[in-house]
């Protein structure tokens, strides 16, 4: 079934891109004495004499020849197979795609539910509105207002990182409105929550700007510690809640244990480090992180090693944070990079040194800062899709009879929520999540247009303008062959995780 | 309404649905519809608004109706169009140091800036040679706002027929529209949009809205289908059955009113899509392309002068969010009104008022 639709929708591509573009246009003001030459040269080259729907099977033939190991997508206009151009592109499509996915997924998913459970709150209001507004932004327009406000304003505030006082204060009242909004409770609550977290908020920044952290950016044993404990806190409240004892101890000791390894862990992490040395810091704390908890139970182990591996997994990530931001003021201060870190085009900067290349960490930053605004705008974007999908899931989800039957067994807030809930809820996002993942893949055409990304919609796009018909097939068989491949797996999954499915069927 | 009077001092869960019933009372389920949507401020709003810019965008410059040679223009209020150039003006609002075109709007009253409320000969701006940027930004919105309405209306009606006959008949015609619809959809909405943009982007905006609704009916499809697929097992199309109604008259007169609800949510999400997908278009090219303007269009052309004249930038893109973010409100609206099963946020006021009617009442 699956390649029958992938067929018939490539055949409609066909034909669809065959009758709307014109090759020869190109001749049309030519002046050049061989014209007819040149066209009659091109009517041969690209079959143009014969009729687009038969042409098709021409194109079709190298594919089905791939049956008998004999593949073949054509060539491109300028000579070179179309697989080696796809296989170029697409490690480029996934490195732009696949951090936006998962930042917008892990935010809108978290925001969304956080909406839901506090429906009809003030937080509630002031996210559904962000989210119809973000919904509502045109991606280029977003690219071009991070590219000013993102890349040049702030490339020109790091030349002196002083944040002005008003700045400072507004941004804090943010910060300190969005933790409010995530703690909830009575106005009273609300609004100390909002003063305290502004305070610290506005706090930290004025020692940001004092220390000109933004040059020299680290967070330290004390700043890795801090956020390891968070980390724990968020990991022990969403497995076993934060009213367990041993889930307490097995979470904030693994995330001390995590802070302690921070010392040793960087001879792990020198300038010849490869990505393996950084599984390997995330297998070291893992490790820790299931002795723990192995440690502090004697029933349930399941329960706290979960606790301890999910803290070792959220406390590793603020020391490689760490380790990167120590290569900072060297990358920043290079030749190549000169001052101004965030880059408003490319994937990568062409004038770094082969010895900087060779060092893990600046290569690793460089594709960063290189990433950070075409993440930003693919988020963003994405983001409010999620959000509103998540509250809507949840929000059904509670109004269910069974946990109505769970509050009315005695069961906490929190178990219901987290086990009865949430767990349902994800269930459908299951679909989307898959669906997306793929649709993401073929169509960052804009996003990648905008920030000059050497990727599949760039090739789609210059395969339209250029009239390359083989390369056309390329990028549209992949995109509807992994559109459909996506669509067979959620069902599948679908069938995994929601037991139900699958007795009916 | 049942004796509600019996549980008068209950627990606030039973006022709430006693507020609910006592809304619904006596109204058919129309009526009930349109008061809960008239009660969704935001969707309120939106409405007056997206009916506001509408108005000001289809009369400012006029418009332009028929093809080709048989078209002729009903001019409008707006004293500049497209094509007129008008340098001095340009020159006369002069700031920030010698940037010529500064739009002339100023609305800060004179307490705060000293300079009063005015609109000036050129309220947005212009561009770089004078061309009067509040008729380019007018012309754009109505192109912009004529895809979103032909290509909603294509779409929906594609769609609710596709997906009721797939629905309704099942079996063998379904798995074949179905099948379809998949193909349809697996080619990504911008790769089509742009191939036939490629073709139909300089013929105007008609054609290209026509041929983008023939490639975005899909989602609505499906939707109608599953709806379809619950609603036919129902009491009432056995007892329209059994009265011996037609299919015809079973799918149109028992069936769409109640899925009328999923095709005006889904019909919104498309609209503002549609116009999401056509300035996408027009800014990479392949949709409208110069002389004419699009609201796509007038951003890829300016977005170069952000740092001189950020107005050209602002404009466009502010009109283009508060089109879809309005068609957006009005769905979440309409989702809110027509979901018999939306607990709507009672207020403390509501709430008091409530109990203070049944006291009296008892």
């Amino acid at each position: 079934m699956m390649f029958v639709i992938v067929f018939g929708a490539s055949f409609l591509a066909y034909n669809l891109q065959a009758f709307s573009s014109n090759p020869l246009s190109v001749f049309g003001e030519s002046t050049e004495i061989n014209k007819d030459f040149l066209k009659t040269k091109m009517i041969r080259d690209l079959q143009l004499d014969v009729p687009p729907p038969i042409r098709y099977f021409s194109w079709l033939r190298g594919i089905v020849a791939g049956l008998w190991g004999d593949f073949d997508m054509g060539v491109t206009r300028g000579n070179i197979p179309v697989t080696e151009v796809l296989a170029q592109a697409i490690p480029v499509t996934i490195k732009l795609v696949i951090t936006a996915t998962f930042l917008a997924i892990i935010f809108g998913i978290s925001v969304g539910m956080i909406t839901a459970i506090r429906q009809y709150s003030r937080f509630d209001y002031v996210m559904t509105f962000a989210s119809f507004l973000l919904f509502s932004l045109p991606i280029f327009w977003v690219a071009v207002l991070l590219k000013e406000f993102m890349a040049i304003q702030f490339n020109d505030f790091l030349v002196d990182p002083k944040i002005p006082p008003l700045t400072i204060v507004t941004t804090s009242l943010i910060l300190g409105f969005i933790m409010a909004g995530f703690a909830g409770g009575t106005r009273k609550q609300f609004l100390s929550v909002l003063a305290g977290g502004a305070v610290i908020a506005g706090s930290l920044l004025t020692f940001m700007s004092a220390t000109n952290w933004f040059i020299n950016p680290a967070l330290g044993i004390f700043g890795v510690t801090l956020l390891s404990l968070c980390g724990a806190a968020i990991a022990i409240q969403l497995i076993s809640g934060l009213d367990s004892n041993k889930g307490r101890i097995a979470g904030f000791a693994t995330a001390i244990a995590v802070a302690i390894l921070y010392y040793p862990l960087q001879s792990l992490m020198t300038e010849t480090a490869s990505i393996l040395n950084v599984l390997a810091v995330f297998a070291i704390t893992i490790s820790a992180g299931v002795g723990i908890g192995y440690l502090v139970s004697s029933i349930d182990r399941r329960v706290y090693i979960r606790v301890g591996i999910f803290t070792a997994l959220i406390s590793t990530v603020p020391i490689i944070v760490d380790r990167f931001m120590s290569e900072f003021s060297e990358y920043m201060n290079s030749d190549a990079v000169g001052g101004r870190p965030i880059p408003t085009l490319g994937q990568a900067n062409d004038l770094l040194t082969p010895e900087q290349l060779g060092n893990f960490w600046i290569n690793g930053l460089d594709t960063v800062v290189h990433l950070v605004l075409p993440t930003l705008a693919l988020t963003l974007i994405s983001f409010a899709g999620y959000v509103r999908f998540s509250r809507g899931s949840l929000l059904e989800v509670l109004n269910m009879d069974y946990i109505r039957t769970a509050r009315a067994k005695g069961l906490s807030e929190r178990t219901v929520i987290v086990r009865h809930g949430m767990r349902n809820a994800m269930l459908p996002l299951t679909t989307i999540l898959v669906n997306d993942f793929a649709g993401l893949l073929g169509g960052a055409i804009i996003t990648e247009g905008v920030f000059a990304w050497k990727g599949m919609g760039q090739l789609f796009n210059d395969a339209l303008r250029g009239y390359d018909m083989n390369l056309f097939m390329g990028v549209f068989v992949l995109s509807a062959i992994l559109t459909v491949t996506a669509n067979f797996v959620a069902d599948l999954l679908y069938g995994v995780v929601d037991p139900r499915i699958r007795i009916r069927n | 309404m049942k004796d509600n009077n019996v549980d008068l001092d209950s627990s606030s869960g039973d006022d709430e649905s006693q507020i609910i019933d006592r809304e619904t009372e006596g109204l058919s389920q129309r009526q009930i519809i349109i008061k809960r949507f008239i009660k969704h401020k935001a969707a309120m709003a939106s409405v007056i608004t997206l009916i506001s810019i509408i108005l000001i965008v289809f009369t400012a410059t006029g418009i332009r109706i028929g093809f080709g040679s048989f078209s002729f223009r009903l001019p409008g209020w707006w004293p500049y169009s497209i094509s007129d150039i008008d340098p001095e003006g340009a020159v006369a609002s002069m700031c920030n140091g010698g940037v010529t075109g500064c739009p002339t709007l100023d609305l800060a009253p004179s307490f705060l800036d000293g300079d009063g409320v005015k609109f000036g000969s050129h309220p947005f701006g212009t561009d770089a040679i004078g061309t009067d940027y509040f008729s380019l930004v007018t012309r754009g919105a109505q192109q912009s706002i004529m895809v979103m309405v032909i290509v909603s209306f294509l779409g929906i009606l594609i769609g609710t027929i596709v997906g009721a006959i797939a629905g309704f008949f099942g079996g063998i015609v379904d798995s074949i529209l179905m099948r379809l619809t998949d193909m349809f959809l697996v080619t990504p909405t911008i790769v089509v949009g742009a191939v036939i943009g490629f073709k139909f982007g300089n013929l105007g905006i008609v054609p290209l809205a026509l041929m983008l609704g023939f490639f975005a009916w899909m989602g609505l499809a499906r939707f109608v289908r599953t709806e379809f697929l619950t609603l036919r097992e129902r009491e009432f199309v056995d007892a329209a059955r059994v009265a011996g109604a037609s299919d015809r008259r079973i799918i149109f007169k028992h069936i769409l009113p109640n899925a009328v609800g999923i095709i005006v949510v889904v019909g919104t999400l498309l609209m503002s899509g549609a116009i999401l997908a056509e300035t996408s278009l027009s800014y990479l090219g392949f949709g409208v392309r110069a002389p004419d303007v699009s609201l796509g269009l007038l951003i890829s052309q300016y977005q170069g002068s952000f740092g001189i004249s950020p107005w050209l930038f602002w404009w466009p893109g502010a009109l283009i969010v508060s089109i879809a973010l309005c068609v957006n409100f009005i769905g979440d609206g309409l989702r809110d009104a027509f979901d018999p099963r939306q607990r709507r946020h009672i207020s403390n006021k509501e709430r008091k008022l409530a109990k203070e009617m049944n006291r009296v009442k008892a």
